[in-house]
């Protein structure tokens, strides 16, 4: 009878508490329909007032960058609104620098659409799509990395940039959230995305593209990322990767060479143990084909036998390289630490600020 | 039935049995919103007001549904879900009827429906047997109480901003050490009022 009892009047209650809420969501913040104008276009869209400028963006198809799914923790889906977006939230402010919040930088996630709305958007981020793949393949490269290859079904091409990534949604209790991984394959492969995925123990995007098989579909936004390659060929490329920082590299090497098939690029890359290398066999064999591709792999955990490369961190092989004095782009992956070991002898080296890009994970 | 005044109570609250600084309640919000002093206040303000409202909802709830049906088996889960749909409604309510409130408080409320702080003053409120008066003013000591808990601690962190922290200690570490030194500091009450 108790047990009766509790179910009838736990079940009334949350019954009667969510009534309320609903009628009191319909009466109290109901902002009907409201505009929502992008880079002062000439139609502006009709969106339903209340829900967050995120969320109607997406409706709209326009993907602007967002990994937390709109909980204000990842601070990545910052645009400029320029007028009906409120005040700034002290939920944004630990996002935004002074400069952005003087030239109206908001989180979308964080802005609430209660009337007319006026918001400014990188034309590179109006060109950002939804696709619908497939997962042409899932290999294994090390014991916890995989490389995963997706055809694309809806739009059937990207045109993607080196170094650009996507974000690809993997669910979770939450609701689905975005994952960003960067671009492996070569931006001549229009028809399929190739990444590189570690799997992070408890982590959310890579435990889920570690448990998908071929023939499974996935959804991703993309391409995002403002790095753009340097197109004069006396320029020589640097790519320095650490861990499972690869999937840039490949792209930026791959792309290189079908365009400028003499061009001078040095690819480093940094191991733990042999056991952690993978796709030098590919390279190698590109290597053959262009003698200016350098390919360099260290182990930073010397395990000797049979290892004819580099030992010791990374950034000692840069040094031991690398020549002053030429006119060089780099482009760096990999964990902080590396990053800035590296980041110092390219300096160093001669290489300007500017020419470094980096990313830091 | 608890015969101690509800003055007792309402002091007792806010010092000596400092929700924060003695049962360590609260603890997420209370690290993560400690940054600067306005955004400490607002945080409090909410706190309080939603502690006070909630306990006397809870106090009903318990005495005119939980208690006369014998159900008191269910007195975690139905407080919880009291306060989270309270929170909700409070916030569109404040979302309507004052924007300006709403930047202030309001976004804050959120954070509040799952603070433990909220639900242990109800569940203390059970265990120490308040009448509805002494509720209130233990809702309003307890809510004041962290209120007096994290505007300190943001008054400190705020000037420990220009302190050389070393690196190790630096953001949550030293935050926690800071919190137990206010934690002794505020044992130094103990003594002057205590209520069970």
């Amino acid at each position: 009878m108790v047990f009766v009892l509790s179910v009838v009047c736990f079940t009334g209650l949350t019954m009667s508490l969510a009534t309320l809420l609903v009628i009191a969501a319909r009466v109290l913040v109901n902002y009907g329909t409201c505009q929502l104008d992008i880079n002062a276009g000439e139609e502006p869209l009709e969106v339903q007032g209340g829900q967050t400028l995120l969320a109607a963006l997406y409706a709209n198809e326009i993907f602007i960058p967002s990994a937390c799914g709109g909980k204000g923790s990842c601070g990545h889906c910052k645009i400029t609104v320029t007028a009906g977006g409120g005040p700034v939230l002290p939920t944004e402010l630990s996002y935004l620098t002074r400069g952005e919040i003087r030239s109206h930088v908001r989180l979308a996630c964080q802005v609430k659409i209660r009337e007319n709305i006026f918001v400014k958007i990188p034309s590179d981020l109006l060109n950002v799509r939804m696709f619908d793949a497939t997962i042409e393949s899932a290999t294994p490269l090390t014991h916890d990395i995989k490389g995963i290859r997706m055809r694309l079904d809806t739009p059937a091409e990207i045109v993607q940039r080196p170094g650009q990534y996507v974000q690809v949604q993997a669910p979770s209790p939450d609701g689905p959230v975005f994952r960003a991984y960067s671009i492996s394959s070569p931006a001549y492969d229009r028809n399929a995305v190739e990444l590189v995925v570690r799997l992070v123990p408890g982590g959310l995007g890579s435990t889920y593209l570690h448990t998908i098989r071929p023939g499974d579909r996935v959804n991703f936004t993309g391409p995002y990322g403002e790095f753009h390659l340097n197109e004069d060929p006396a320029v020589e490329i640097v790519c320095v990767g650490g861990g499972c920082g690869m999937a840039p590299m490949r792209n930026i090497i791959y792309t290189l060479y079908d365009r400028w098939p003499e061009r001078t690029c040095w690819l480093f890359f940094g191991c733990r143990t042999k056991q952690d290398v993978f796709y030098l066999e590919q390279f190698q064999d590109l290597a053959q084909t262009h003698p200016h591709l350098h390919v360099i792999y260290a182990l930073s955990e010397q395990d000797g036998e049979n290892w004819s490369g580099e030992t010791g961190f990374i950034h000692l092989s840069v040094d031991k390289y690398l020549e002053s004095g030429v006119a060089r782009q780099a482009f760096l992956c990999g964990p902080p630490p590396m990053i800035d070991a590296v980041t110092q002898v390219l300096t160093a080296k001669g290489l300007r600020p500017e020419d470094i890009f980096y990313d830091k994970f | 039935m608890n015969d101690t005044s509800t003055w007792v109570i309402l002091f007792a609250a806010i010092f000596t049995n400092n929700i924060l600084l003695a049962n360590f309640l609260g603890m997420c919000s209370f690290i993560a919103c400690s940054n600067r002093i306005g955004t400490s206040l607002g945080l409090g303000t909410a706190v309080t007001f939603v502690m006070v409202t909630t306990t006397i909802i809870n106090y009903a709830v318990y005495h005119y549904v939980l208690i006369p049906w014998g159900l008191e088996h269910l007195t975690f889960i139905v407080f919880i879900a009291v306060i989270a749909a309270f929170v909700q409604f409070v916030e569109m309510f404040v979302e309507r009827f004052s924007l300006k409130l709403y930047f202030a408080l309001g976004i804050f409320l959120p954070l509040i429906t799952v603070n433990c702080a909220i639900l242990g003053a109800s569940l203390f409120m059970v265990i120490r047997r308040y009448t509805f008066f002494q509720t209130v003013g233990f809702g309003l000591g307890a809510g004041l109480g962290w209120t007096v808990a994290i505007l300190l601690m943001a008054g400190l962190r705020q000037k420990m901003r220009y302190s050389h922290v070393p690196e190790p200690f630096q953001g949550v570490p030293i935050a926690m050490i800071v919190t137990g030194v206010l934690a002794m500091v505020f044992m130094g009450f103990a003594g002057m009022v205590s209520i069970t």
